[in-house]
């Protein structure tokens, strides 16, 4: 298929129908308004159902209705909204549903503002909402990753039976990039939803339907969350996903993700001009978070430091510690609200870090 | 054998009802129930419940049922209606869920004409935290946290949510009823079966106010609760057909 030039926001919203996503609720929020505007256009045109919800809360909400009915649903915001939906998506967690949550960062705390961020990562990959539990978060760095982690993110969704989220700062969702819809190739088997709420009655070859996270006694809420904490272990050892870059007997690593990591690699490039080898660990999946692949790049014999690089004070630079283990010294080089660096703002850093 | 003439509904599962002595929750689970088998609709109803007193009832309703966050049932039954339009999708909810926390989701469901079937139960206090004052509390009642009776000055008079939500384009039935007597009850029941065939029948949003009463959290026995309902809900909340809808 021929590449075209498009969106990212738009890119997403169409992956996700090409991905089998029929159902859409959502609410507008700055910088994503172009998924739910593109849903609005396509899904009754492929005999699915776009819904925009009166708040974000009852927004996510119709998702726990919809997912718990079967169906494969989405909703999309940006980091307020994302932070009006967290009630919402612990239930989804703790029910067990399978969604996905698309969140285009723009900068924060409060309504912050609608440029491009990286501020909400301790939410997506630490919780958020209340309660024990994680989402699988995909993080693209491209548009074209964008659309190719969609089929994924259903996929994996309905697999672990849980939320999904692809976390995106605001630059993927309002960058053209030329972009290829594949045809997939390795579909996943996906199990039978069996569970679903459809209607029931005795005899119609399935156990009654009940979607809930509430469990009143201490045994049942100890083995929900027992089943919920061994499908983490699971998804950890087995969908963890990471790009290493450049990093075999590297000097310095860079450890970045989203579209910072593109700038990460410019950096790469002009370092490489000076005689200076740096890699790149790049997480496609934030959550889980890739530990051991982090920990074996920057604890190379090679590698005198690693520098975290994100558009925040210091977020994924806590987890890059925590795989390190203080084995070798890690820097922070970022700034909260909405200052992207550039290329030479890094390369100045890796210069600095080499200086001391 | 004597011929037993009065049966169980098999739409209520065997499992005991966690309610109070005297609570009219009991008497609606059976009344909505015995309307789903009457209309044979068991196999295509989804029941949403809400957190509150009824937070269970997905234990005692035999359909498919969710569990819905505070106040957000309208929500949810909007997700399913939304995907299987052919199921009867009903949402079952107290004073502080749908008028207070959830009064977003319901005002914006009838709004839509969301074709669904909301039974709420409007008791005048919170029940299962323990009896603070809802939105539905009437001035001049005590709850926990109305010590002193409800100060209309302070915190307004109580909303009635019937009235409110005839008011809506959205809404095709809207009838208020009570639990508090053989009459009233038959009425209630009649009003439930004309939601749900309402909603079959595509009409839009339908929502029965059922007045109930709180025996635990009034301080009052059984029968002191009916009569203060009768006596001091029921002037401020009058009964009747608030919406019809008909073509």
């Amino acid at each position: 298929m021929a590449k075209k030039l498009m969106k990212g926001c738009e890119a997403v919203a169409e992956a996700a129908i090409q991905a089998g996503c029929r159902y859409f609720f959502g609410y507008p929020i700055t910088p994503q308004n172009d998924i739910p505007e593109y849903m609005s256009a396509r899904l009754p045109k492929v005999g699915g159902c776009f819904l925009q919800a009166e708040s974000e809360i009852a927004a996510i909400n119709m998702v726990y209705g919809a997912s718990g009915a079967g169906a494969r649903v989405m909703t999309s915001s940006s980091s307020p909204g994302i932070s009006l939906k967290m009630e919402g998506i612990s239930y989804l967690a703790g029910a067990e549903l399978p969604c996905v949550i698309v969140n285009m960062m723009r900068g924060g705390p409060g309504l912050g503002s609608i440029q491009a961020s990286q501020g909400d990562y301790f939410q997506a990959t630490k919780g958020g909402g209340h309660g024990d539990y994680h989402m699988i978060v995909l993080a693209p760095s491209s548009v074209q990753e964008a659309i190719d982690l969609m089929q994924d993110a259903f996929d994996l969704a309905d697999i672990y039976r849980t939320p999904v989220m692809m976390l995106a700062d605001g630059i993927i969702g309002q960058m053209m990039e030329p972009v290829e819809f594949k045809e997939t190739t390795k579909k996943r088997e996906l199990p039978e939803k069996t569970w679903a709420a459809t209607g029931w009655k005795e005899g119609c070859g399935r156990d009654r339907a009940v979607i809930n996270s509430l469990y009143i006694e201490n045994e049942e809420l100890q083995e929900m969350n027992d089943r919920l904490q061994a499908r983490y272990a699971t998804i950890q050892a087995e969908e963890t996903r990471c790009e290493l870059y450049n990093t075999e007997g590297a000097e310095i690593i860079l450890c970045a993700y989203g579209t910072i990591a593109r700038i990460c690699k410019s950096a790469i490039a002009l370092a490489a001009k000076e005689g200076v080898k740096v890699g790149l660990v790049r997480p496609i999946t934030i959550w889980p978070f890739p530990t051991d692949a982090m920990r074996n790049a920057i604890c190379q014999d090679s590698v005198t430091s690693a520098i975290t690089v994100e558009v925040n004070a210091g977020q994924m630079f806590e987890d890059v510690r925590l795989a390190v283990d203080g084995k070798k010294k890690v820097d922070f080089l970022g700034r909260p609200g909405s200052f992207v660096p550039t290329a030479e703002e890094i390369l100045d850093k890796i210069k600095q870090i080499r200086r001391a | 054998m004597a011929d037993i003439k009065f049966k169980k509904t098999p739409i209520l599962t065997d499992a005991i009802l966690h309610y109070c002595p005297g609570c009219g929750h009991g008497i609606v689970h059976r009344l909505v129930a015995e309307v789903i088998e009457e209309l044979g609709i068991q196999d295509r109803t989804v029941g949403v419940v809400p957190v509150g007193c009824a937070v269970f009832g997905y234990r005692y309703f035999n359909v498919d049922t969710m569990e819905a966050a505070h106040g957000r049932a309208p929500a949810v039954a909007t997700g399913i209606k939304r995907v299987h339009p052919q199921n009867v999708v009903f949402t079952y909810q107290g004073d502080g869920d749908l008028a207070s926390i959830g009064a977003g989701e319901i005002v914006h469901a009838a709004h839509r004409g969301e074709k669904i079937t909301t039974i709420f139960i409007n008791n005048a206090i919170y029940g299962m935290t323990g009896g603070q004052m809802a939105p539905t509390t009437l001035v001049g009642q005590k709850t926990t946290t109305s010590p002193y009776g409800r100060d209309e000055a302070h915190c307004g008079k109580p909303i009635r949510v019937a009235e409110m939500l005839a008011t809506i384009e959205g809404s095709a039935y809207i009838e208020r009823v009570a639990v508090n007597s053989t009459a009233n009850i038959i009425k209630a029941k009649k009003a439930i079966k004309k939601a749900f065939e309402m909603q079959i029948a595509g009409k839009g949003f339908t929502l029965i106010e059922v007045l109930s009463n709180c025996p635990t959290n009034w301080g009052m026995s059984a029968v002191e609760s009916m009569d203060w309902l009768e006596q001091n809900m029921i002037p401020y909340y009058p009964l009747g057909v608030k919406k019809c809808k008909e073509d």
